[in-house]
């Protein structure tokens, strides 16, 4: 899989990789000692790969601190040097947040995030994952706010052969829920996705209809919901942290899903998610099918951020 | 977390402040923080290189002046900039043709659908134009279906192009029905794409040559980071869009997308999404942009958002009453309903000057909407009189009003105290010179 997963990566990467290049790749290939310029350089280059402006600081305020004390003197250890603090980051987060492992039936996931992220496509590639992992699936289609958006997951649905509750646009997403873990009790699923509506983390009302969502099903499933994902498209900027942020403070965020790294924007913005909420990613989505929703690597990612030749 | 670009500027200005001239040293500190700035609200890395470069030839060639001060220079240059590189006014897109076909493209996500139909609802009102909503986003599933949906909830007339999966047959249909049925503006959805989808820009580069639209709207997602550059850059290169809608306005995103985007591409954004509800689209004001990106306070977008709510001889009967400065508990009561019909208070404190210090951090929450709820709810159980003449109210008839709202004594008592507040500070605006307003305000 996770060769998959950088061939993938990689052609999408290509792009993102030369203009990160351009600005950082001679500093990593020259020899010598590492000079302030260079260091200036790799601090725009992630600030350009969409890592943000503190972490990208404190990243090469790091580094200059290595360099001021010895441990760092030329340019061949810089680019070890940054590997190493990168997946320090995304492996503290992993570890910070544990995957909940625990057996209950059925096991509920929520989909979260704001509009236009891809919920509804990872609703059923995730949906397809898990059932090609042995797990019976129950989709809910809990946006009832978007129009079409029930449609959209019915094609879906069909395409990986998941059964699916849903109501009518503008139901109480809330009774959605209820309903397909009602449903999912009685017959045994084993798993329930639920699909919620993409809002603006900033409008307070619709933030509190998914903590309704939330409630119903901890309410009518022990430990539930055991997964919250948010959904964050790869091309958002420093916003995604204040959507992580306010999305785990409404419905308490486990992990994250990449979405849309099929095109030339990496997802930076998890570097900094993972700095400074240590929320760990869980799942990338790198194409159009049912099957390109991949597990994260966070080697494969910092190895394709960094790799000099590629 | 992070501080908004508006706090960032107001601490460089701060620094600024109380030098007595500009010098190198000054501008250098002042340009590594709007750098800051400007990075940290996800403006291109490139584009923040050119944007300071510009800054900084321009601060060093003005002629110190000694009636201002060295923030208010720099923060002159900044806004001007800002502005240039936003487009120097709003535009006001010409949908005359027969029919005008505008084009929505953009990336998966960023909004296309919804601000089809927005803009549909928009050029139906606001132009009193007859437009067609045409969808044809043939890839995802039920766009076709949503665009429909949203078309009926308008009240426009939409194309059912559910059982054709072409979208050049689709546009030759729209055509032919403009054309047969007399709609004026055509509004063709596309499907979301990833630039670098070669196959699909060739579609939409097909569609251009049988459309020939007046319009190529790239739509554009205000939370996008510095991707932004690389999408507008590859679909203007690929389409020569000529306008860009700015989507997802109503969030908390510090939008440097609206600037990379206007720098790269050379051409205006003409709309911005501000909002859930068809009706959430407005015609983007680059001054005001910059100005609320330099904490000016978006004044002038408050002002029509109170034209439109505020009632034409209520407003005018207030103005009158301040200026003699015989603003009372009735008119107090006008002002909370029409700030209710204004929108969401935290939107409109924002648009304020100032007001974004004064807001507690997170915004207004709803305690404080319902607060102001009760204070309306005090009001309305005074009598005229109590209303017209504030000062009768006592003891007695402060416990009467108490029951009657469902309130208390102690909040009748606060809302006194805010209106004689209020009173205060409307006697001052009153007397102020309009000029003067201005230049304190930072516009003039």
């Amino acid at each position: 899989m996770a060769g998959a997963f950088v061939k993938k990566l990689k052609r999408g990467l290509f792009m993102t990789h030369t203009e990160f290049l351009e600005k950082v790749g001679e500093t990593f290939q020259r020899t010598g000692p590492v000079e302030p310029q260079h260091l200036d350089r790799l601090e725009t280059a992630l600030i350009a790969a969409d890592a943000g402006v503190e972490l990208s600081m404190s990243l090469v305020d790091g580094l200059r601190d290595e360099i001021r004390k010895g441990r760092l003197t030329t340019t061949e250890e810089l680019r070890p040097a940054v590997r190493r603090r990168l997946l320090e980051l995304l492996q503290a987060a992993e570890n910070a947040e544990p995957i909940d492992l625990s057996n209950e039936k059925p096991r509920v996931t929520l989909l979260v995030g704001v509009n236009g992220t891809g919920k509804t496509t990872t609703a059923a590639k995730l949906a397809k994952r898990r059932m090609d992992n042995g797990a019976t699936v129950l989709l809910a289609a809990a946006d009832t706010f978007r129009a079409a958006a029930v449609e959209q997951l019915q094609v879906w649905a069909r395409r990986v052969g998941v059964p699916l509750i849903h109501q009518h646009q503008g139901a109480d997403p809330a009774a959605v829920v209820y309903d397909a873990l009602a449903s999912a009790k009685s017959k045994g699923f084993d798993e329930v996705l639920v699909d919620t509506a993409g809002r603006l983390h900033t409008h307070s009302n619709l933030m509190k209809e998914l903590e309704k969502v939330r409630k119903v099903a901890s309410r009518e499933v022990a430990g539930a919901p055991h997964e919250v994902l948010l959904v964050l498209d790869a091309t958002t900027g420093s916003n995604g942290i204040e959507q992580a942020q306010r999305f785990g403070a409404t419905v308490g965020v486990s992990g994250v899903v990449l979405t849309k790294l099929d095109g030339t924007a990496k997802g930076g913005v998890i570097l900094a998610i993972a700095d400074t909420l240590g929320l760990p990613v869980r799942w990338v989505g790198v194409g159009e099918d049912a099957d390109d929703l991949l597990p994260f690597d966070d080697e494969d990612l910092v190895d394709a951020l960094l790799e000099v030749e590629a | 977390m992070l501080e908004s670009l508006q706090e960032r500027l107001a601490r460089v200005t701060k620094t600024l402040r109380g030098e007595g001239h500009l010098t190198e040293f000054h501008i250098d500190a002042a340009l590594r923080e709007i750098r800051t700035a400007l990075l940290g609200a996800d403006v291109s890395v490139d584009v923040v290189a050119r944007f300071i470069e510009r800054v900084r030839r321009q601060a060093l060639g003005e002629e110190v002046l000694s009636s201002v001060t060295p923030a208010q220079m720099v923060t002159r240059i900044v806004h001007e900039e800002l502005r240039m590189l936003l487009g120097e006014k709003t535009v006001d897109l010409d949908f005359k043709g027969y029919p005008a076909v505008v084009m929505m493209v953009g990336l998966q996500g960023s909004g296309k659908t919804t601000n089809a139909a927005k803009m549909a609802c928009w050029i139906k009102e606001k132009k009193g134009l007859f437009p067609l909503l045409v969808p044809a986003d043939t890839s995802r599933p039920a766009a076709r279906e949503q665009l429909l949906i949203l078309g009926e909830q308008a009240g426009i007339p939409t194309i059912d192009s559910r059982d054709m999966d072409d979208p050049e047959e689709i546009a030759r249909k729209a055509l032919r029905e403009a054309s047969i049925k007399g709609y004026q503006v055509l509004i063709f959805d596309t499907a979301g794409r990833l630039h670098i989808d070669d196959e699909l820009m060739g579609q939409l580069q097909r569609l251009k040559g049988i459309l020939k639209p007046k319009h190529i709207l790239f739509v554009a997602d205000a939370m996008t980071g510095q991707d932004a550059v690389r999408s507008a850059k590859a679909f203007h290169e690929q389409l020569d869009i000529t306008g860009v809608v700015l989507t997802k306005l109503d969030g908390d995103a510090r939008g440097g997308a609206a600037l990379s985007v206007s720098e790269v591409v050379g051409r205006p954004i003409v709309f911005a999404g501000i909002g859930e509800r068809l009706g959430d689209l407005e015609q983007f004001h680059p001054d005001r942009m910059a100005g609320r990106i330099l904490g000016m306070g978006d004044v002038l977008t408050l002002v029509e958002k109170a034209q439109n709510a505020v009632d034409e001889s209520k407003a005018k009967r207030l103005e009158a009453k301040m200026r003699k400065n015989r603003f009372d508990l009735e008119d107090l009561r006008d002002q909370l309903s029409s700030l209710k019909k204004m929108g969401p208070l935290k939107q409109v404190m924002e648009m304020m000057p100032g007001m974004d210090k004064m807001m507690p951090t997170g915004g207004v929450n709803e305690a404080q909407e319902r607060q102001l709820r009760r204070m309306e709810a005090c009001i309305d159980s005074m009598t005229p009189r109590e209303r017209r003449h504030p000062q009768i109210l006592n003891g007695s008839r402060k416990k009467r009003v108490a029951k009657g709202s469902g309130t208390s004594v102690e909040e009748i008592n606060r809302l006194l105290r805010q209106y004689g507040q209020m009173r205060k500070l409307m006697k001052r605006l009153g007397k102020a010179d309009p000029r003067q307003l201005k230049r304190q305000l930072g516009i003039g």
